[in-house]
């Protein structure tokens, strides 16, 4: 198993602090898109490296290459390991695109808060609307939600991406979720495209097709446009900003609200968040 | 209260020196900072502003918080000690000392930085009241009064005599180490002493500065203000406000590849520089205006609005001396206070 | 001082300049800041004295991209600095209403020489400061910034009008401190340099301030070449950040002081560039960066017959 949170071997009378990162293997790679991996990562002597809940992230190191927080789209219930769904699109990403199982990383975390699957969101309808890469941190709450399928009532999935190549999850969505009774998913792509015979159209307009009634909790994960557009979509079918959520990324280097720089207005985004209601984003100032 | 002459304080620095590091107030290159005790140390109690505040000493410009070695593709991580020995640090003035109860908010909160809380944990503060407060100074406004410095030990330097007050049991079991050195005193002299440095802090020009458009309520309140771009231009987006304050403490974590091993240091970071935020896919903040709103906000709205009314400003004046463009906190203040928002 | 005021209106009124880059005055007489000014209404807090040393050329750089002209003021050393900057096509000279004004030495408040420093008469040759602790009288030529004692000269090198005289401020040799520091030993130098440069808190102001260093990305903050540093980590970065930015600057800078002005340690960083300075002179003749539009640059010029320093040691 894991190392659990403990005392610091190399300084007695310490909890091993937070900024020390464990030693992960990747026992796994997938390819979901051009662009994007899924790793499977676990401790050295086998199990998860710590648990979590969903929306929470963790610190993924290179060393001598980089360090950054990545959500965990692996959900708690899955014991054996954890996954991140990582897209090329940095230095470290790049670097860690070049890895292979077998190889070994650093991880810390868990860090922030996390979806309110066993408060606010216990007993409802919910509808999960993604763009992209947005993906992985919902499959953390969706999985979860699967898994304690009683807890939860009709669940709608409204994905949407580029191209058919784009959509992350791919198998899992289509021989998993759509075959649970009570969960709709729904596909989408940008543009038309061949062997696709599904819908066609940006999140937000298909969205506005769907037309949910408000019944429901929402939560809402994507590029920032996206994100504006289907909050206004939301609104329009009567949503209240107290029935949404979504998860906000910023630099972080510490993960534990220290060291600043993902500091807007009076919140620390890695500690404080990254999971937010959207009338609490609307309290944030205009900087994320 | 005890005391000793100023002319045999090498000895009670060699007496501390020899049982523990011993921080204090040297001069190198002309410039005054806090550095390591040695016999040939040029020691400097008398300017009143080092150029860096104590913080380096509890949480310092760079360290080592690990180091990753890779032998046969496995990874393996090496823990930097904590400090383990105690250490003390003289000559802290009164506003210094309170920036370490700011800098304790961030780090002594929940999970405690370990690295930080060691070396507050092994230090012990020997204060130093002001004798002569500057035109830049303005600790009184934030509740500081730098005639009776917080600390374990409490010094007045009056004339010839260093005057010398144990607060704490730290300060008690400093002072008993080194009680040969020190004569019984009693406190006229400092009290007078006292009464003059605060009548000379009532003619500070910064000393009345009003805080009233600040506290929690100003972080909704003065985010949007015109003021900040009126400004902000002068500013050169430098770090020296930053690096001399003594309650900054954002920081950034980096790899310093040796060759054998990959050592992860942290080290200071600056919300002035622009890729403070900057990350693979953009930057949440790309203008000089917001950085320098987010310094100012962070320090009078944020801070306080998360510790109970706390500013993380302690008037040391740091900023105001060093600034190269002549921007600084008490300008922000000021210019809120005339304008409203 | 008003005709600077007067001329800056009747150019902000005719329509000529859309706004005023110069300085404002700030909190004490010492202390003036760098300002763009909008409207004939701001610059009643124009102020342009013995303290307004900030050189004013590298926010033309931003001022290039605005909409309409800006009237800058440059004194002469900061005419170098522009012209240089127009060499290297960083600001736009149709952007710019030069007005070059005079300049009679510029002051460093560190000088004064008292502590609680309050206000600070200019009184012709003396300076009148009262202070916390007394008042005290100065000699203005005391607490001349280092770079006016050796002042390359009170002729500006562009300019559209000029406005109020210069006086003569040279009474150092520019290269006395260079060759009393070539002087030294090996062992010397080495000590000179880490004790100076281990002040240095790497806070990037002598860089930010420098109009030479104009890149868009510094090589320091990038993450392209791991080379983008905020601390040192060892003795010897701090050694590596100062040596690169002085061969990065070689040959283009003007020698116009601002990093050792700016410097919150007090670091004689101007030495390194002088050095670079001396040696150019030696050994491709007397040039001085800035000075002239049209001349070549030795370090981005290659004749023949050129020097090849170091080659001989081979």
């Amino acid at each position: 198993m894991s190392e659990p949170m403990h005392e610091c071997k190399y300084n007695p009378g310490f909890m091993r602090d937070t900024l020390i990162p464990q030693v992960g293997i990747i026992t796994d790679i997938r390819t979901e898109t051009p662009d994007v991996k899924t790793f499977r990562v676990e401790a050295p002597s086998g199990g998860k490296l710590f648990e979590h809940m969903p929306g929470q992230c963790a610190m993924v190191c290179a060393p001598g290459v980089g360090e950054a927080m990545f959500s965990i789209t692996s959900s708690p219930t899955n014991k054996l390991y954890q996954e991140f769904s990582i897209k090329r699109c940095g230095v470290l990403t790049e670097h860690l695109h070049s890895l292979k199982a077998g190889d070994e990383i650093l991880v810390r975390g868990p860090y922030g808060n996390n979806f309110p699957v066993e408060t606010e969101l216990k007993g409802k309808n919910l509808l999960f609307i993604a763009g992209g890469i947005a993906l992985a941190p919902l499959r953390s709450v969706i999985n979860y939600c699967l898994d304690n399928r009683e807890n939860y009532g009709d669940i709608d999935i409204v994905y949407g991406s580029r191209s058919a190549d784009d959509l992350v999850q791919r198998k899992e969505i289509e021989e998993v979720w759509s075959k649970i009774p009570g969960v709709n998913v729904h596909l989408t792509i940008d543009r038309e495209q061949e062997g696709w015979d599904g819908h066609v159209g940006f999140v937000p307009s298909y969205l506005q097709e769907l037309a949910f009634d408000t019944n429901r909790t929402a939560i809402l994960c994507g590029p920032p446009i996206m994100i504006k557009f289907c909050l206004q979509g939301l609104k329009e079918m009567g949503f209240a900003m107290e029935q949404v959520y979504t998860t906000l990324e910023l630099r972080m280097k510490c993960g534990v609200g220290k060291c600043g720089r993902c500091n807007i207005g009076t919140k620390y985004v890695c500690k404080d968040g990254p999971v937010f209601r959207f009338d609490q984003v609307d309290e944030l100032p205009n900087e994320y | 209260m005890y005391k000793i002459q100023k002319a045999d304080l090498p000895k009670l620095y060699a007496s501390i020196a020899a049982e523990s590091d011993l921080f204090l107030p040297v001069k190198v290159a002309d410039q005054t900072n806090f550095g390591l005790y040695t016999e040939t140390a040029d020691v400097d109690i008398d300017t009143l502003k080092t150029v860096k505040s104590a913080k380096d000493i509890f949480f310092p410009q760079s360290e080592t918080l690990y180091k990753v070695r890779r032998e046969n593709d496995n990874f393996s991580i090496d823990v930097e000690q904590h400090r383990t020995s105690p250490f003390v640090v003289f000559g802290i003035r009164g506003c210094d000392v309170r920036a370490m109860t700011v800098l304790d908010k961030v780090f002594l909160s929940e999970p405690i930085d370990s690295y930080y809380a060691a070396r507050r944990q092994m230090g012990t503060i020997v204060s130093l009241a002001c004798g002569r407060p500057d035109t830049s100074c303005f600790c009184k406004v934030f509740g500081i009064d730098c005639a009776e410095p917080e600390g374990d030990v409490v010094t007045w330097l009056v004339g010839k005599v260093l005057y010398w007050q144990p607060k704490t049991k730290k300060g008690e079991a400093l002072t008993e180490k080194v009680a040969s050195l020190l004569e019984k005193a009693d406190e006229a002299m400092v009290e007078s002493a006292k009464n003059a440095i605060r009548a000379i802090v009532k003619k500070l020009p910064y000393a009345n500065l009003s805080l009233e458009k600040w506290g929690a309520a100003a972080a909704d309140a003065n985010f949007d203000s015109k003021l900040w771009e009126e400004m902000y231009k002068p500013c050169l987006a430098c770090g020296t406000c930053t690096f001399v304050c003594p309650t900054c403490q954002c920081y950034d974590i980096k790899d310093y590849d040796t060759g054998s091993s990959v050592q992860r240091y942290r080290c200071w970071d600056s919300c002035m520089y622009s890729d403070f935020t900057m990350m693979a896919h953009g930057n949440n903040r790309t203008s000089q205006m917001q950085r320098f709103r987010q310094r100012f906000m962070h320090k009078l709205a944020y801070f306080p609005a998360n510790n109970q009314g706390m500013f993380s400003c302690v008037g040391c004046g740091r900023c105001v001396d060093k600034c190269p463009s002549h921007l600084n906190i008490v300008k922000v203040i000021k210019a809120f206070e005339k304008e409203g928002v | 001082m008003q005709e600077l005021i007067v001329r800056a209106k009747e150019l902000l009124a005719s329509g000529q300049v859309a706004r005023v880059l110069g300085w404002k005055k700030g909190e004490h007489s010492y202390d003036p800041e760098v300002a763009f000014f909008n409207d004939a209404e701001s610059l009643q807090d124009f102020v342009y004295d013995g303290f307004c040393g900030a050189n004013l050329s590298k926010y033309m750089i931003e001022a290039s991209k605005l909409e309409g002209k800006t009237l800058v003021f440059l004194k002469p050393c900061d005419s170098y600095s522009f012209v240089q900057l127009m060499k290297e096509h960083r600001v736009d000279r149709e952007k710019a209403y030069i007005i070059g004004v005079g300049c009679w030495g510029k002051l460093d408040v560190r000088k004064l020489g008292a502590e609680g420093i309050l206000d600070v008469e200019i009184a012709g040759d003396v300076l009148k400061v009262s202070s916390l602790y007394g008042d005290s009288e100065v000699a203005y030529k005391d607490a001349m910034l280092e770079r006016c004692h050796v002042c390359k000269g009170k002729e500006h090198k562009v300019f559209d009008e000029t406005l109020l005289e210069s006086a003569d401020t040279v009474d150092l040799d520019r290269f006395a401190e260079v060759e009393r520091i070539e002087a030294m030993s090996p062992e010397e130098k080495f000590a000179y340099f880490q004790s100076e440069l281990s002040k240095c808190i790497r806070c990037n102001a002598c860089r930010n301030v420098c109009p030479a260093c104009s890149c868009r990305k510094c090589v320091f903050d990038s993450t392209a070449f791991n080379s983008e540093q905020k601390a040192n980590t060892t003795s010897f970065e701090e050694k590596m950040f100062h040596i690169i930015r002085a061969f990065h600057v070689a040959g283009r800078c003007t020698d116009c002081g601002e990093c050792s002005r700016v410097c919150p340690q007090g670091i004689p960083l101007h030495l390194f560039n002088r050095k670079f300075i001396k040696d150019i002179n030696r050994l491709y003749g007397e040039y001085q960066a800035g000075a002239d539009l049209e001349e070549k640059a030795p370090l981005t010029s290659f004749q023949t017959d050129d020097a090849e320093p170091g080659a001989d040691r081979r």
